[in-house]
Parts: C-alpha cells; structure tokens; sequence
C-alpha cells in the first residue's frame, strides 16, 4: 500500500509539473495593485476632479455674471458652462466613495428627473437648505436645465431668472454644485490620495475592490438602469418616460451625456489617463496578468469588444433620447441589452478571474 | 464472519482516546463559536437579513428574532459542558441539536465542515465518551471505565476517513487535474503576498497543488492508521491545513481537522495528552481507571450500534446520490451538498429576476439588494435550489403588494471554473409554478460542456 501511496505522489509531481510546461508560454504576471491604485488617482480620478471641478467653478461664476446683469450672451454663457460640466461629471460619477459619498456628490448633482414643483416652491420661500437629502431632487444640473432651458424662448428665459429669488436660486444651485466638487477634489489631493494608495489589500474594502465595484454599479446602475431602462419603461411594464432623461430641458444632449458615462468606463477600464491618451495600470491589464483567457479569447478582449458594440449600438441612437423613446423604443431595448451582457461579463468573469471578494464570510469553494 | 464482528464489538480500547477526542472536540467548537460570535456573525447572518434560504423540508427552522442568540448560548454551554464532560450525553444531545438548527435557519452559510460538525455531533450521542477523564465519572465512580469498546474510536476514524478520501475522489475530475481549477483562480489571486507571491501565478504551482492536494486527501488517512508512518502523515496534515488556512478564507476548519486527525494516535499517546492535563492538581482517579466500560442500559447500547451503523451505511451511500440526476453535478449542483466536495469551485452569478402581473402584464424588474443580503445575493445568483426559493417569496411578497398571481422569471448568468458565463434558468420559465423537489430540475439550460471524471 505504501509503495501505491508513494507512486501516486511521484506519478502526481511528473504530472504536475509537465503540465505546466505547455501552460508556460503564457506569461502569467499577475497585476501589481499598487501601481493600479497610483495610475487611477493620479492620472485619471484627480484629473476628472479637478476638470470638474474647474467646470462647475466656471458654471457658478457664468451664473453670477449672468444674474448681475442678465443678456443673452451671458445666458449663452452659463447654457456652454452647464453643459460642459455636465459631461465632466459623468467623468467623476463612478468615484462614489470617499468624500464624495459623504458629501452626497453623485445625489445632489445628478437626481433627475427633477422637482420643478419643488423648485417652484423653493424659489417662492427663498429658503431652502440644499444639504437636505429632501432637497437633492430640487438641484444639480437636471435643476438647472430647467431653469435655463426649460422657460421657453430665450427672451423668456432672461425675464423668468431676472426674478431676484430664481436668480439666487440659479446661483445658490450652482454653487452647491461648487462647493461638493471642490471640497472632494480638495480631499483628494491631500490626505486622501495616499490613503487610498496604501489601501492596497484585497479585503473588501480595499481601495481596489471598492473602486472596482463603483465602477461595476456606475455601469450597471447609473447608466444602464436610470440613462436607458428607466426611460424605455423597462422598470414601468413598458410605459416609456420621456421625461426621465438626463437634461430633459435641454433635451438633445442625452445621447451625448450617456456616450460620455461610456466613454468613462472604457477609459477607466483601459487605465487611460484623463488627460492624455496615455495608458497605465488598470482593470483591463489585471486580467491580462491573471491570464484570464475565455474560449480561447482573452476575457479583457471579450470586455473590450463589448464596449465598441455597445458605443456602436448607443450611436445608433436619436440624440435626444426622448425622441428615441417616442419613436423607436426598440433601439432603447437593444442598447440596454447590449450594455447588460457586458455589466455581466464585469460583474461575474472579470470579478471571478480577479478573485475579488465581495464580503468578509468563511467560504469552502461553495 | 457473526463472530468476528462479535469479537469486534466485544473488544476494548483505552478511554483515553474516546475523553481525549471529546474535550478536544468541545473545545474546537468552544473557539468556533466564539470566533463566529466575535465577528458579528450571529446578527450578519441571522437576525439582520429579512428572508432566509433555508433546506428542503425543513422551511420551519427559521432564526428566532432575537432570540437566536439564546440558541447559540445554549450551543456555547453544550460545548463547556461535553468539555468537562458533565451530563454528557444530554449535552451531546443539546449540542447537536441546537448547532444543527443553527446550520438548517439558513442554507446561504451552508459549509462542509459545519456538516461535519453535525455528522460527528451526531455520532457522538451515542458513544460513551463521558465515562473517563470527566466530571460524570468523577461524580459516579462506578460509571467510570477505563476501557472503552474499539469501535467507539474507531468510528470516529472511519467518519475522518469518508471526508478526506471522499474529498479526494472529488477530486479526480478535469477541471482539478487537467486545468489546475479553480485553484488557477485562488492561487493568482494571492500574488501580492510578501516573497511567495510571485510564485502564486505560476502554472507548475497550480498544478502541484492540485495534484498534491488531491493525493493528499485520497491518501492521508493511510499514512495516519500506519503506526510507522504516522508521524510523517500528521506532519502533512499540519502543513496542508495550515497552508489552506493561509491561502483560503476557510475559518476554524484547518484546525478543527488538524486537531480531529489526532484521534488516530494510540491510546497511549492520549493518554499522556490527559496526564498533562492533569497536572492541574486534578484528582487521580480520572485517569488510573482499567475498567471495561459496562453500559448502564443494555438495550440502549445495542440499539447505539444499530443506529450508528444504519447511519454510517448512509454517509458512505449518500455522496454518491449525484448519479441519480442528469447532467454535470457542478453546473446543476443536484447532490452537491453533503457529499465533502470541498474547494471545488469557483462559480459566480448573476440574476435579474422579472416579476408579471398574470391579468395586466405589468412586469417589475427585481432590485435584489431590496431583500437579500450580498452574501445571500452572491450564493442565490449560481444555485438552483436558491434561485427557486427566491422565485417563490417574490412570488408571494408581490401578490402582497396587489400584483395577479405574479409570474416570477429570471435573466440568470453563471460562469464555472474559468468558463465564460453563459445563461443558467431557462429565462422562459415561470419559476412560480416549479415546486421544490427532489426530482432534476429540467429549468436549468445545459452546461454544454463536459467535466470527465468521477
């Protein structure tokens, strides 16, 4: 029995070890979590801060200089300001953690649709407190596109916030807007930066885990649940909102705002930098160090191309997505289930070949 | 072959072994339940989620609010008490019991090594495991033997025997030994450890470990009953526990089965352990006992053999029920559980459950964090039987909220061992109208792919 025993050990090393050989000529790496950590503060989170920092800066002063003395080159003005910011906020949304969830960044500037009634009543009283959470739906950019696009002509406009108490409320909304983006950008580039780099672990509140999974529900959750399913009345037993879009005021940019979120998490998955093209440690590189390999293609290729047909599919639709929803639904549908199965493949293959955990609990393999 | 088995059973070995194993026994658990206290896990698990996945057929243990915690002092008591072995066998009753009903209120924490617990729990009731080294002896002098029958011991070494040389058999399949999965997975995960890291991606290590750990299970047990080999074999039992600990999060498991494989030790070497126990100025009389053990009620004790060996029959029988069900155990898990397949998986979900009003078509799309915890959300997303029971309360928690005989579907996604994921429950199915059984469960797509081996 022995002499079995001491076979099967031997038999099990040969094997062992020479079937390994045919495995080594992938270069197995593995993914170096600090450098992660480094690339994504560095050169793409506190960028995108700092952008939208800078861009919601430029909204509150557009706003100040418009309500001082209001025209229509001025209300031109804060109508490119917001705008811009917007985009860059969509660069920013995924970071939910940190300051940015205390301060309630991602609540306060993007709860659409938005409380014109709520606004209304605000404007009225002239006294509200926008750190509320009963007031997030009152502010942010879906509240003033409804102050700046949402009053009819132009002419209209300039008279409806020629009003002292909508002007204060124009100006008061943006510099909330101001004043989260600062504080958090603030945050990051002091004390927190290196924290979050030395949180380099692999618990479940690892900065990698917790960046990753904000990243995952950004996707899921932010853009395919509120930008396209809630809209095509996919959570509504198919009554279609066309007012549930983002800048629904504004109403052809939707499309634009949601090819933006997109582009967000192509760029973060690539490890690009936010401020050139180019490229560092990051998700897609991790899964290529694993060797994460899926019927023969390589699963950061499968992730990849998914994200070119979704940008395909997305581009494929009207620019207003209001419109979209009216017209076409179907488009909405076929998006939305493109984007699905990629927020599968990050959800459950990138996170399995990553071994990422997801709670602290005794496990034996299930 | 009636008399050799007579001869069997009418054969004694030290009681050392049998009160060794006991104390031994209650203190691991003492630890285990301690440590599971400490981490929160009592209100994590138990009191704080709203729903719980519990076994088929026993849907009636449920935590007890508050009160849970009152079913896990009574376990921590049981433990002291089969420790110092006082009332042991209404003790070893209590215990069992109240582990058992803990491990049955929800099937989510579901582990091998808990069920171990209830299978050895079990055995333990019926062996006289109080009747040396303890207070009951102490106390009645007269119920203190020094010699206990063989068998006593050694069902507990067959019991040890059937998890690892089950495990191991587990093991001879494609996925472990061709494709070194899912430790390919684990292994690479642990690549930033200090100095062994860098080792941790390379294929040869996977699939030494693979190897290793399978030979190790199949084999272990032959290397701890041989007297000659015995030390070389309880070596290896430290190291690979303490390495699984290392490098899994398997909690008091390595230890628990470190300090089991002890058992296989000779009665002698027990015997030294208690000695130095004793040195706690306890009474000599513990120990300098040379009695045969004498059963107080004859009957009960044959009735003890009869049971444990109609259950023991069961254990060899029952991991095998798998061969009973159509297609690949590890995608449809139909007799998985219960079956010591341990560290053979690595599987995630995903599931996005519809709900339709039967009369309106109204359909709502199931935001699971509503009523599951992560944990609970994690282990329903790739498990058949959760998924039905899952189906089944949104089933009855929107007919609540006014919905027509709600239709329950679900966008299901499972990725196995390094496969790319791909659709689980046929998303056509109204999951409503599928009644838990033990019948295959013919909603479950095909795996499309084959995992050779046992």
């Amino acid at each position: 029995m022995k002499k079995i025993v001491i076979a099967f050990f031997l038999i099990a090393s040969v094997i062992g070890c020479s079937s390994s050989d045919n495995n080594e000529t992938n270069s197995n790496q593995g993914y170096d979590r600090t450098a992660m950590l480094t690339n994504w503060a560095d050169n793409i989170i506190i960028p995108a801060f700092e952008n939208y920092s800078t861009k919601v800066n430029t909204l509150s002063q557009a706003a100040t200089a418009f309500t001082t003395a209001p025209d229509d080159t001025k209300l031109a003005a804060v109508r490119t300001a917001w705008l811009e910011a917007y985009t860059a906020y969509q660069y920013v949304a995924m970071y939910d953690f940190g300051k940015a969830e205390e301060l309630y960044l991602k609540q306060s500037a993007n709860t659409y649709p938005t409380d014109v009634t709520g606004i209304q009543t605000n404007i009225t009283s002239g006294s509200y407190n926008l750190n509320l959470q009963a007031q997030f739906t009152r502010q942010g950019f879906p509240a003033v596109d409804y102050l700046i696009n949402g009053q009819g002509t132009d002419a209209e406009t300039i008279t409806y916030l020629s009003n002292a108490n909508a002007a204060a409320y124009l100006n008061a909304v943006a510099n909330q807007l101001k004043t989260i983006a600062t504080t958090v950008t603030t945050d990051w580039k002091g004390d927190y930066r290196s924290q979050y780099v030395q949180n380099n672990g692999t618990s479940v509140t690892s900065a990698v885990n917790k960046t990753t999974n904000n990243f995952i529900k950004n996707l899921e959750k932010d853009i395919r649940t509120a930008k396209l399913g809630i809209p095509a009345g996919l959570f509504s037993n198919g009554t279609t909102y066309a007012n549930k879009v983002e800048a629904y005021y504004k109403n052809d940019v939707s499309k634009a705002l949601l090819n933006a979120g997109i582009q967000a998490e192509i760029d973060f998955f690539n490890g690009k930098a936010f401020n050139n093209t180019a490229t560092g440690a990051s998700l897609k590189n991790a899964l290529d160090g694993v060797n994460a390999v899926r019927g023969g293609t390589k699963l950061s290729d499968v992730i990849t191309n998914q994200f070119a047909t979704v940008v395909t599919t997305n581009n494929m639709l009207n620019n207003s997505l209001s419109v979209q929803v009216t017209n076409d639904n179907a488009k909405m549908l076929t998006a939305y289930s493109t984007l699905q199965q990629n927020v599968i493949y990050l959800k459950v293959d990138m996170m399995q070949a990553l071994n990422m955990t997801i709670d602290y609990v005794d496990g034996d393999g299930d | 072959m009636i008399l050799r088995i007579k001869t069997y059973l009418n054969s004694y070995t030290n009681a050392a072994s049998l009160a060794f194993y006991r104390i031994a026994f209650g203190f691991m658990m003492l630890l285990g339940l301690i440590r599971f206290a400490a981490n929160g896990w009592i209100d994590k698990f138990y009191i704080q989620p709203s729903f719980h996945f519990t076994y088929y057929g026993f849907s009636w243990i449920k935590p007890i609010g508050i009160y849970t915690y009152g079913i896990f002092i009574l376990c921590f008591l049981s433990c002291i008490f089969i420790m110092i072995g006082y009332k042991y066998r209404a003790s070893a009753i209590v215990f069992f019991l109240s582990f058992t009903y803990i491990e049955l209120m929800d099937k989510t924490t579901y582990l091998n090594h808990y069920y171990f617990i209830t299978v050895i729990s079990f055995i333990m009731i019926f062996l006289p495991a109080g009747n040396y080294f303890s207070v009951d002896s102490y106390r009645n002098p007269q119920q203190a033997f020094g010699k206990t029958p063989r068998w006593t011991v050694d069902i507990l070494k067959l019991m040890l025997a059937i998890v690892y040389f089950y495990a191991g058999l587990a093991k001879l399949n494609s996925d472990w030994l061709v494709n070194a999965m899912p430790l390919k997975i684990w292994l690479t995960g642990h690549s930033n450890l200090p100095f062994v890291g860098p080792l941790m991606l390379k294929s040869w290590l996977h699939y030494t470990f693979s190897w290793f750990g399978a030979a190790y299970d199949l084999f272990i047990v032959l290397l701890l009953i041989n007297r000659r080999t015995r030390i070389v074999g309880f070596i290896l039992v430290v190291v690979f526990h303490l390495l699984t600990s290392l490098l899994f999060p398997i909690g008091m498991f390595p230890y628990i089965m470190i300090v089991s494989s002890l058992i296989f030790f000779s009665g002698s070497f027990h015997q030294k352990c208690l000695t130095g126990i004793k040195l706690l100025h306890l009474p000599i009389l513990l120990v300098d006992n040379t009695k045969n053990y004498i059963p107080q009620n004859r009957s009960l004790y044959k009735g003890s053999i009869v049971v444990l060996s109609i259950f023991m029959f069961i254990q060899l029988v029952f991991p095998f029920r798998y061969l009973c069900y159509p297609g690949e155990l590890f995608w449809t898990e139909e007799g998985f559980r219960f079956s010591w397949r341990v560290m053979l998986m690595e599987k995630a979900g995903y599931a996005q459950f519809i709900v339709t009003d039967a009369k309106s078509g109204k359909k709502i799309y199931v935001n699971n964090e509503d009523f599951l915890t992560v944990f609970q959300e994690k282990q329903m997303s790739f498990q058949p039987d959760f998924i039905l029971e899952y189906a089944h309360f949104l089933h009855d928690h929107y007919q609540k909220e006014g919905l027509n005989d709600p239709e329950v579907r679900v966008q299901n996604y499972v990725a196995l061992n390094g496969r790319l994921s791909r659709p689980y429950v046929d998303p056509t199915i109204n999951l409503a109208e599928k009644k838990e059984s033990f019948e295959s469960k013919d909603w479950i797509l095909p795996f499309e792919d084959t995992i050779w081996g046992l």
